[in-house]
């Protein structure tokens, strides 16, 4: 386990209501710099809600999130999602959301936008504008280089509907590693894979971290992939936080197997 | 070797494009000077319908704002485009209802800078509706601009001291000439070409694929929408103030939804979200709606009298409309685009196949 560094990421208390329903409640957690660390829980813990808390798309009903950039350490709750992610937090869906009428390139070069500096104008006068015309050329072409390492080059220019299952995950990945972000969440990254990709995925999701300089929080249900590659792990069961620890602690916790396998199981 | 291939396709490109420009250009150079009046007129249309089209496009098909208030922005375009080329003295004996407004009266500029105020009048308009309707979306979106464009309608309709009512403008000079109107469509075509092939182009499919993962993604979706939409409406302007020099008659009663309909049509029919459709579109809606008025010529079957049915071209056409739904839903071009490479590809393909066979 490398060291856990300081926390980038922290929930303060965090409580969301949808009428009379807490789909939240008080959740408090870290996540340290450099760190991959696991959501996880039984359906319907509020796991993807959490998400959907931190990235923007919901404000909670009480409580708040603190993030720490190079900037300096903000509050990103009550941002909209689109300066969630200009402040480096990005994320994947569980059912993916590509552009689909797009191609892979396009799609990733979406994603460059958020850090691109010239004008749409500029753009229709590139003989005026020759620096706004460099710069997509250069996005374009670190788009291709990020889509040679996530190995989707043969994709570059196939429309992303038309990409292989796996191959759309990646793609989701590449795209949102085009924003450069310092943090990156992913939501049941090995959905619908066979046990030999997700065993693939435990390598990817470090050497992501490693080559990137991430910090990586993942919501997974394949326990083989959360806890052979997550160094911490938070339990939600029904919006309420029941444990947390390295995945050893998280495999023998009582509350865990009772939240997952029910109370005799625990008992037994 | 592979970059050198490319740069030299590159040049090939190139050269077509300024070669088939050229031929283009001779062609209208031919057209205005041996074809009649009303050939030429449809020549005309055809390029502002295009112009009409491409705006519509960039809203409706590549950010999929679905919006049905583009006659609205063009009566604007129009009316700004009139009121700038008439003479004071013209002026003074148009409004026989109520007097102009002093402030108007007197105001008067060139052509081709009434036509860019026409854009601009059009896109500030656009923008102020945008900024509370394009917080809808979908079904509702269309339903909001088209009572905006309704708006627009009867405040031309009343406000008589600026717009004469519902009397209309005449005598507008017939600025628009096939040179003008071409002239114009290649400068939108050229614009919409290089925002549809930047990043920002990227990023308007992106919005109307999935405006969720856009968000995440970092991208104020509202403000693209907001542009596309603003954007799209000068386009709007544009093409109604070519229409009026054009016509040289505009009144309220020619931006009814029926001309919103007619550039769904091209639009639609061209293929949603596609430039080259749009052009398509324009050609094939334009011409079929001036050479399906045959159908409503007296005509007479074996000593049948049968007499002209006004409104019939416009059955059959609706009827060709519904054939076009059914059978090839994304349109003429689907989402495609013309390109060289494309045009060079699909010939080669055709001689493989010859000599295959």
């Amino acid at each position: 386990m490398t060291s856990a560094g300081a926390p980038v990421l922290s929930l303060h208390g965090v409580t969301i209501r949808f009428g009379g329903l807490v789909a939240v409640s008080e959740l408090s957690m870290t996540v340290p710099e450099g760190g991959i660390v696991g959501l996880i829980g039984p359906n319907g813990a509020g796991k993807t809600t959490a998400f959907n808390i931190i990235t923007g798309f919901y404000k909670p009903t009480s409580g708040y999130v603190e993030f720490r950039s190079p900037e300096g350490t903000r509050r990103i709750t009550g941002l909209p999602p689109h300066k969630v992610c200009e402040a480096g937090l990005a994320r994947t869906f569980q059912n993916i959301r590509l552009f689909q009428n797009e191609t892979s390139i396009e799609n990733v070069m979406v994603g460059a936008y958020v850090r691109q500096r010239g004008r749409w104008w500029q753009r229709m006068i590139p003989l005026l504008f020759p620096g706004a015309a460099r710069e997509e050329e250069e996005i374009r072409s670190n788009a291709l280089a990020l889509l040679c390492r996530l190995g989707l080059e043969r994709y570059a220019h196939s429309k992303a509907a038309s990409l292989p299952y796996g191959a759309q995950r990646r793609l989701e990945i590449a795209r949102a590693l085009a924003t450069r972000p310092s943090f990156l969440l992913l939501d049941e990254p090995a959905a619908g894979m066979n046990p030999q990709e997700s065993a693939e995925l435990l390598g990817f999701i470090r050497r992501l971290r490693d080559d990137f300089n991430l910090t990586i929080l993942l919501i997974e249900h394949d326990m083989k992939v959360v806890m052979g590659v997550c160094e911490h792990i938070w339990v939600l069961d029904q919006g309420a936080l029941i444990a947390n620890g390295a995945p050893d602690e998280i495999r023998a916790d009582h509350r865990v197997i009772e939240a997952y396998l029910g109370k005799d199981a625990a008992d037994a | 070797m592979k970059c050198a291939a490319q740069s030299s396709d590159k040049f090939r490109n190139g050269c077509l494009t300024l070669l088939s420009a050229a031929a283009f250009a001779a062609l209208i150079w031919w057209a205005a000077s041996s074809l009649d009046g009303y050939k030429l007129r449809i020549i005309n249309l055809i390029a502002i319908n295009a112009i009409l089209g491409l705006s519509l496009n960039l809203i409706y098909g590549m950010t999929g704002m679905f919006s049905l208030g583009h006659a609205g922005f063009m009566a604007i375009g129009a009316y700004v485009s009139a009121l700038l080329i008439l003479s004071p003295e013209q002026k003074t004996t148009m409004w026989i209802l109520k007097p102009i407004t002093p402030l108007l009266l007197n105001i008067h500029a060139p052509f081709v800078v009434s036509l860019i105020a026409a854009g601009l009048a059009a896109a500030i308009f656009g923008c102020l509706i945008a900024l509370p309707v394009l917080r809808l979306g979908g079904d509702y979106l269309g339903i909001a601009t088209l009572g905006f464009s309704e708006i627009i309608r009867i405040l031309i309709t009343n406000l008589t001291p600026i717009t004469n009512g519902s009397l209309g403008l005449k005598g507008i000079p017939a600025h628009t000439n096939i040179w003008m109107s071409y002239g114009c469509l290649a400068v939108v075509l050229v614009c919409v070409v290089r925002i549809m092939n930047s990043n920002f182009g990227n990023v308007l499919r992106a919005v109307r694929d999935d405006e969720i993962a856009a968000r995440t993604m970092g991208i104020d979706t509202f403000r693209a929408r907001v542009l596309a939409f603003t954007i799209g409406c000068f386009g709007g302007g544009l093409g109604g103030a070519l229409m009026g020099n054009l016509i040289t008659t505009i009144d309220p009663k020619m931006f009814m939804i029926t001309q919103t309909y007619n550039l769904l049509m091209i639009v639609v029919v061209g293929g949603l979200g596609s430039i080259t459709g749009s052009i398509v579109g324009a050609v094939v809606v334009t011409t079929m709606l001036e050479w399906l008025r045959i159908v409503e010529n007296p005509v007479s079957i074996g000593g049948f009298e049968i007499p002209g049915i006004p409104g019939m071209r416009m059955v059959i056409f609706s009827l060709l409309l519904i054939v076009v739904i059914i059978f090839r839903r994304e349109g003429i071009m689907g989402m495609r685009e013309f390109s060289w490479s494309w045009f060079f590809r699909t010939g080669s393909r055709g001689t493989e196949g010859g000599g295959q066979g």
